[in-house]
């Protein structure tokens, strides 16, 4: 297991690597620069100036060369300066994770506490009405674009009835519980769908394995066939989709944060990237790419606990 | 256990679940209208959040109409486009003789211009505004490593002189018509920002107004930041060294809501109060707005100085010959569009100059509507036939043309639309090509690689010489790795001697006649299709008063202390 764990983390550091160097270049591929965007906006200014800033932001030099620097001081702890917040990258990433961990780590485990249960009921009736309902409700879900969805709730709970803030956080001493829940909803119901459709699919796979026939022959309450021998065995697929998008945790949302003008990851990589800001989105992207290796990572160490006959020793058991 | 036994349990189990998911929804306990917010509050929505806090540093609406609340400039355009000061005691001019003519180092004509800050100007820490301060912006400003933008003004300013505590002399070397406006000469205060300006190439990254925002020491205005949430909001509260009028309101608070359909939600459910209009509403949008809930917000619409144009690439071979320019816009009903799409809220441009500005010329051509002049001058410049509803010229070639805007702006698709429309009716076959703003911006026009039309706005000032737009010295291009702005790639050596005589002419009368023969090439010559001037829409609560839209680049903030619930 622990030589299994090292192999992934040095693969995991290897697509790091790629990863930084990928994104770099494509964003330096991207026409223009942030100096052309400053013309733009600036009829006075001249060229002497924007030559200046070129320089002054080291954009007078080949791409290559840029990313030379930005890996040579990276490697040493310094990931430099983002220029559009004019602060230390790192400044300006952790308090929008911190709000995108919260935001969407909330939305998560409201999805997961409604769409396991749900998916585990359905798979435990299928084809009855309650299951064709549940599923119902999980393609409307699935098939609801967030935009719409969260514009609606908006309209509801904030504009008619006036009982939640539309958006935004609270000021000065306000709880920033209320503003929570209509992007967690928002963001919940999205996800809600697929998680139960996934729950529904591997229970019902498990449930037709002899196992659980000789479980039931054995006597075992209902309860404990369905969470000891059933569950168990239908969330190892389950915890690979739960892994994937472990990592969309840390990458933000970017339509549901816009909305609801919630200053988050999302916003704070799109705005970087379409700012030319490489500093910023260059580590914001490597962030969200670690932690979703990561999660696979965690994603493998829990097949081995959910599953005995799993070993990273020889493979699988038998 | 039964079948009936089972189904009893799993839906216990459902239930309870979903109970347990519920305790996340439970504190739906918030007051959120604007009645349950105390009346000196007052919180403002716009769209956009500033990138940095440092007045020199990058130019950006969001970043100046924040900043307008906490500090003042020494000189601005008022709500009647008149120079006034706001940090200094007196405009200076030749006539009062505290601008005097003088001979720079170098042999040229230059100026000396003396002004006196206000002598109760104090930032918040208690800290006197003073000369101190000026001597130390315009070091920070003309070192090329500190970070600001537009340097021409420092490039300029080659001498400052201190009289004592709160009056200097600034010494230009060149005497220009704008010689007393310093606008854009925002202080910085040495007491607090000079110990970071140690490393100049490094002042941008630990400048006290992105590092220590919060300082009070940053503010001389009648308010000063108290709180920075970054991408939601800027709180502020009153300056107690403020020395002017007292404010009414005890917080003002900035909220950024980026997306426009939420920025209405949380105007209407009380979120907000009001919106900006120098960065909230589009027109279309909000005569939307004003149909569904004008009642319950006083809205005003302010054209200004936001230019919205098409450029022409002169290079074009079809767009070369003028009469084909002048036949596109005579083919335009903009006066109808302007009414359909925007009630008629922004008025038709006859040239880049707004009407509200002094040096407007009501000579200069206009084109009204005139489908017959316009076929008569496509048949003249030789597209005589035409085949399929598109015009030919003899050789065969069709009257084709591409035009191009920012992708997902839907006003100016909707405007490009009915332009298509119009001008199809005269033969005319438009094809558009809309890019994202990042491309188009980034390179498309900054490098002129639009083939024929290409549609977006300029912002300007007051009175604002054309020079990187039409001089011919700045048509980008690879010889001079593509600097300027002269993107149509006009060349006129008559406008290019216009500009630079309107630079240098000080009597106001000699100048009101160079603009109007500027004015008059540019609507004869037609480098550029003029559109309409943007307007702004202001969202205001009925219980608001003393917001004023000026109309130019300076924001309604800049007197808030104006602003006050009806009595």
């Amino acid at each position: 297991m622990t030589r299994h764990l090292i192999d992934r983390f040095l693969q995991s550091a290897i697509v790091l690597a790629v990863m930084s160097f990928a994104v770099y270049g494509l964003m330096g591929l991207m026409p223009g620069d942030p100096i052309d965007l400053m013309l733009s906006a600036d009829p006075k200014m001249t060229a002497a100036d924007a030559e200046r800033l070129r320089g002054l932001y080291g954009l007078d030099k080949p791409l290559l060369e840029r990313y030379g620097n930005w890996l040579a001081a990276a490697l040493s702890g310094d990931f430099g300066f983002s220029r559009l917040h004019a602060k230390p990258v790192f400044d300006v990433l952790l308090p929008a994770l911190g709000n995108t961990v919260l935001l969407l780590g909330a939305s998560f485990i409201l999805s997961l506490v409604i769409a396991l249960p749900a998916g585990i009921y359905a798979a435990s009736r299928p084809y009855s009405k309650s299951d064709y309902a549940i599923n119902f409700l999980a393609f409307a879900g699935i098939s609801t674009p967030p935009f719409w969805l969260a514009l609606l709730l908006i309209i509801v709970f904030a504009v008619e009835w006036g009982i939640l803030p539309a958006g935004g956080m609270g000021i000065g001493d306000e709880s920033q519980v209320p503003y929570l829940v209509l992007p967690v909803l928002s963001l919940a119901i999205a996800s809600i769908g697929g998680q139960t459709r996934y729950m529904r699919a591997a229970m019902i796979e498990t449930m037709r394995q002899d196992y659980i026939r000789t479980a039931r022959a054995k006597g075992l309450k209902e309860s404990r066939v369905i969470l000891a021998h059933g569950l168990r065995n239908a969330l190892i697929p389950v915890v690979t989709i739960i892994a994937l998008d472990f990592g969309m945790l840390f990458s933000g949302a970017l339509i549901t944060e816009t909305i609801f003008a919630y200053p988050g990851m999302g916003r704070l990589i799109y705005d970087a990237v379409m700012g030319n800001d490489f500093n910023l989105a260059l580590v914001a992207l490597l962030l969200a790419t670690a932690l979703t290796l990561l999660g696979n990572i965690l994603a493998d160490i829990a097949y081995v606990r959910l599953d005995p006959r799993i070993s990273y020793k020889g493979g699988k058991k038998n | 256990m039964t079948n009936k036994e089972n189904q009893r349990h799993s839906l216990r189990y459902l239930l309870g679940s979903i109970i347990v998911s519920m305790a996340f929804l439970l504190p739906l306990t918030w007051v959120s209208n604007a009645d349950a917010r105390p009346k000196e509050e007052l919180v403002i929505g716009i769209t956009q959040f500033p990138s940095t806090l440092h007045p020199n540093i990058d130019s950006m609406m969001a970043k100046t109409y924040v900043l307008a609340m906490t500090r003042r400039p020494f000189t601005v355009y008022d709500k009647n486009w008149q120079l006034t000061c706001l940090l200094c005691t007196e405009l200076p001019t030749f006539e009062n003789g505290l601008a005097v003519k003088e001979r720079t180092p170098k042999g040229g004509l230059g100026v000396a211009v003396t002004y006196t800050i206000h002598p109760d100007a104090t930032w918040g820490d208690g800290t006197p505004v003073s000369s101190k301060d000026v001597v130390f912006t315009w070091k920070v400003g003309r070192h090329p490593k500190s970070g600001f933008g537009n340097m021409e003004f420092y490039r300029s300013l080659y001498k400052v002189d201190v009289k004592d505590a709160k009056t200097f002399t600034l010494h230009f070397d060149k005497v220009t018509f704008e010689y007393n406006a310093i606008n854009g000469f925002e202080l910085i205060p040495a007491h607090v920002d000079e110990i970071n300006f140690s490393d100049p190439a490094n002042y941008k990254n630990v400048t006290a107004f992105d590092t220590d925002s919060l300082n009070e020491g940053l503010s001389f205005g009648p308010y000063m930041i108290t709180n920075v949430t970054a991408g939601s909001h800027i709180e502020l509260r009153p300056n107690p060294t403020w020395w002017g009028k007292k404010p009414e309101f005890k917080r003002i608070t900035v909220r950024v809501i980026p997306n426009t359909a939420a920025l209405e939600a949380n105007l209407l459910s009380g979120g907000i109060d009001m919106i900006a209009g120098e960065l909230g509403l589009t027109v279309d949008q909000a005569l939307a707005f004003h149909k569904r809930h004008g009642r319950r917000f006083n809205i005003i619409y302010k054209p200004g100085l936001v230019y919205e144009h098409i450029d022409l690439n002169l290079d074009n071979p079809i767009l070369s010959d003028p009469r084909v320019r002048k036949a596109l816009l005579y083919a335009l009903d903009r006066k109808t569009m302007t009414e359909q799409l925007f009630a008629g809220r922004q008025p038709v441009a006859r040239t880049s100059v707004s009407p509200l500005d002094w040096v407007h010329s009501e000579e200069a051509p206009h084109y009204e509507y005139d489908p017959k002049k316009s076929a008569k001058l496509l048949a003249e410049s030789g597209w005589k036939r035409t085949v399929n509803g598109v015009r030919v010229n003899d050789d065969g070639d069709r009257l084709s043309l591409d035009i191009m805007t920012t992708a997902g702006n839907r006003t100016r698709e909707l405007v490009e639309q009915v332009l298509q429309s119009q001008w199809k009716k005269l033969g005319i076959e438009v094809k558009i090509k809309n890019q994202p703003a990042r491309v188009l911006f980034g390179e498309t026009i900054t490098e002129r690689k639009f083939k024929a039309m290409v549609m977006y706005a300029w912002i300007s000032s007051p009175e604002n010489v054309p020079r990187t737009t039409l001089h011919s010295a700045h048509i980008p291009g690879p010889a001079n790795n593509f600097a300027g702005q002269n993107y149509t790639g006009y060349r006129n050596s008559e406008v290019d001697e216009l500009v630079e005589l309107i630079e240098v002419e000080l009597d106001k009368s000699k100048r009101k006649k160079l603009w109007q023969r500027l004015q008059y090439i540019y609507a004869d010559e037609l480098p550029v299709i003029p559109l309409y001037f943007r307007a702004n829409p202001f969202i205001l609560p009925l219980w608001l008063e003393g917001v004023e839209p000026t109309g130019h680049q300076f924001p309604t903030t800049l007197w808030v202390e104006n602003w006050h619930r009806k009595m």
